[in-house]
């Protein structure tokens, strides 16, 4: 029995934790899974309580076969366990690149289907569904299906946050790159209405976008930010000493959170020096430069275990998205944030693109913005849930696998297809075997 | 479930009329609590003030003297609102010192409720959280056993009980995912206490739901009420027998 909490540390909820090697001890796990039921966790990014079970079985899925393959066109399977951290290691120096990667690459295939995962190219690649050509999919009868675009099940599944069965491998599309470099153009914008206009005037001529948001300033400069957008890079752009080798790709941690970190480090003065500073580096008119992968797609994880900095009580992450003309209300919830003075440490801003037929999928076409909260500032549930009111009242919806704290009604009214995802699961799996604190919390099964 | 705020989904109130219970229910439910059980003798508890809050409320008849239904009881309110997140047994009978000191067997009734009907509740529901992997027992003690008076040693020796008890199951339950959560109330104003003088830094029922909630945002074991309490105990604990017993209440 073990203490689990998702990547923000907060809520912890006990469960008996297996780690079944392959498919076959996964669904003998499931069969005796008892009445506390089951839910699959990879390498517990998702912030909130997606991959808790209180009282039940957790399969740590991350040894889970371990395989994987690619063709000469980039199509991909890989075993459900293996990070999207192992796979570009691999990939990358072949030539090969994910169709999409979330800020971080220490999620598992398995978890970035769950979550439908984005990334900074969802304007034009939408996520990571939409690259899928195919799932196995180990269901509550310990039968292991093979799902494609065609099953409403596969639609089921795809941000279905592991409520359907364990995944058990995914194949997917990647997308040929001739470099392990980008090639980014770096501006900042002196406020909301610079940063949304910009963004969206300029982003269709990048693969990759995001703006980060220096929460923190008011008055004239409020949502000021600097933008970001890139593409792969070609030989041509490379500085001369990484032509000999364009494809090399072996990052690693730079440095360790402690254990120890007490909390209150990521307080208002801190945030406050490192958004000036990291404003202040970022050129006024735009600037090109060339970046590693790593650095542009996953500055955090230069960290690691970075999680730990805002202290005991952990952090949350608001990540929600409205609709092209809701940009009101993305001002009303900048305004109150920078009004309020919350800190946030990391705010970004992102243009989403199309959204996949996934039934409990995030994206959809629209702002969405992320931040994240220590989870000790006073006032904090209050704010979040008022702001729940604006977001549904746009149209717009909360991203699950960040989420730790709305209410089963805040989701019930966001989500317009959840009715369908329900009677989809009623059939996939009739005792409720899948099930986490995630689904308990917000009532989804 | 609770969430990452630490705001709750689900309630038990054991002792469903009781105004400190109440008085935790309504905020739990103010910040978002959407089903609650009411478990009262006799079955009848003031259930409209919370459903005008928005709360779905069970009320199921219990009685805190009859120990040999209370597994029962726990089971009856998960089964009405699945996961327990928060179970608050607030049951409890105040009588007089000069009439315990008449009738013995009053005071060992009275013991049987406010010691003995707590333990079997605070066991079967520590049962459920355990089995559950998450949800806190609330036990509400009193500064009447931290040290107990001459003015009040039948009552006072059941709370000393409880509150060793309580904090004997919150060791137990350490680990598990389940906690208790132990509150020292001093002398609070309000029905049960009618017609009694308050003691120095007495509260109200208000002030100690505003304490219990808060606590329910930390990781706090403990929690006095008022807080100075903590420190004026501190003290009245190491008071010599010969002043203790001549205090004046």
């Amino acid at each position: 029995m073990t203490l689990l909490t998702g990547w923000g540390r907060t809520a912890p909820t006990r469960a008996t934790v297996a780690r079944p090697r392959t498919a076959e001890e996964a669904a003998e796990l499931v069969a005796k899974a008892g009445r506390r039921g089951v839910v699959a966790r990879g390498l517990g990014r998702a912030y909130g309580d997606a991959a808790q079970n209180a009282g039940g079985l957790v399969l740590d899925c991350t040894a889970l076969e371990r395989s994987w393959r690619v063709d000469s066109t980039g199509l991909v399977t890989a075993s459900a366990g293996i990070s999207l951290h192992d796979l570009m290691t691999a990939l990358v120096p072949r030539g090969w690149f994910v169709p999409v990667t979330p800020g971080t690459r220490y999620v598992t295939v398995g978890g970035a289907v769950a979550a439908d995962v984005h990334g900074k190219n969802h304007h034009v690649d939408s996520s990571f569904g939409a690259h899928l050509r195919s799932l196995r999919l180990l269901t509550a009868d310990g039968a292991v299906r093979t799902l494609g675009p065609g099953d409403d099940l596969f639609w089921a599944t795809v941000g279905g946050m592991g409520l359907t069965g364990v995944i058990v491998e995914a194949t997917f599309r990647c997308v040929p790159i001739e470099t392990a470099w980008m090639r980014v153009d770096v501006e900042r914008t002196r406020d909301l209405d610079h940063t949304l206009e910009t963004m969206a005037a300029t982003d269709d001529g990048h693969r990759y976008t995001v703006a980060w948001i220096d929460l923190l300033a008011r008055g004239r400069r409020m949502g000021r930010g600097v933008l970001t957008r890139g593409d792969h890079a070609a030989p041509g752009d490379l500085p001369a000493r990484a032509r000999g080798n364009p494809l090399a790709f072996a990052p690693r941690p730079l440095l360790s959170a402690p254990p120890w970190a007490p909390g209150g480090l990521l307080n208002r003065a801190t945030v406050r020096a490192f958004n000036a500073a990291w404003y202040g580096k970022a050129p006024a008119a735009p600037r090109r430069v060339v970046q590693g992968i790593a650095p542009f797609f996953h500055p955090l994880d230069g960290v690691s275990g970075w999680n730990r900095l805002y202290g005991p009580r952990g952090f949350v992450q608001y990540q929600f998205v409205v609709p092209l003309g809701a940009e009101d209300t993305l001002r009303r919830v900048v305004e109150r944030l920078s009004g309020a003075g919350v800190v946030s440490f990391l705010t970004v801003l992102k243009r989403f693109g199309a959204g996949t037929p996934g039934m409990l999928s995030f994206p959809m076409q629209g702002w969405t913005l992320a931040l994240d909260i220590p989870a000790g500032q006073s006032g904090l549930a209050a704010m979040l849930t008022e702001f729940d009111g604006w977001v549904a009242a746009a149209g717009g919806r909360l991203y699950l696998a960040k989420d730790s704290r709305m209410s089963a009604d805040t989701m019930a009214a966001t989500y317009p297809r959840l009715e369908r995802w329900r009677q989809i699961r009623r059939r996939a799996d009739p005792d409720g075997v899948f099930v986490s604190d995630l689904a308990r919390r917000l009532r989804l099964c | 479930m609770r969430n990452a705020l630490g705001s709750v989904d689900t309630v038990l109130l054991l002792g469903g009329r009781s105004e400190i219970g109440l008085a935790i229910v309504e905020r739990l439910v103010r910040r978002g609590a959407r089903r609650v059980v009411l478990a009262a003798r006799g079955g009848t508890a003031p259930a409209d003030g919370l459903e005008r809050l928005g709360a779905e409320v069970h009320v199921l008849d219990f009685d805190a003297a009859r120990p040999e239904t209370h597994a029962a009881l726990i089971e009856e309110a998960a089964a009405k609102v699945g996961d327990l997140d928060v179970v608050i047994p607030a049951f409890g009978v105040l009588g007089r010192q000069a009439v315990y000191d008449a009738d013995p067997v009053a005071a060992a009734r009275d013991v049987a409720v406010n010691f003995g009907g707590h333990v079997s509740v605070g066991l079967a529901a520590a049962r459920r959280l355990r089995e559950q992997g998450h949800g806190t027992l609330v036990v509400l003690s009193s500064v009447a056993g931290v040290r107990v008076r001459k003015a009040n040693f039948v009552y006072g020796s059941a709370k000393a009980g409880l509150d060793g008890f309580a904090q004997g199951l919150a060791d137990a339950l350490h680990g598990s995912g389940a906690r208790v959560v132990v509150v020292r109330p001093g002398f609070v104003i309000g029905r049960m206490t009618r017609g009694m003088t308050p003691a120095p830094m007495s509260v109200t029922a208000a002030e100690v739901a505003d304490a219990v909630v808060a606590a329910l945002d930390t990781r706090k074991g403990t929690v006095w009420v008022p807080a100075r309490l903590r420190l004026a105990f501190a003290v009245m604990r190491l008071l010599p027998r010969p002043i203790w017993r001549r205090l004046p209440r």
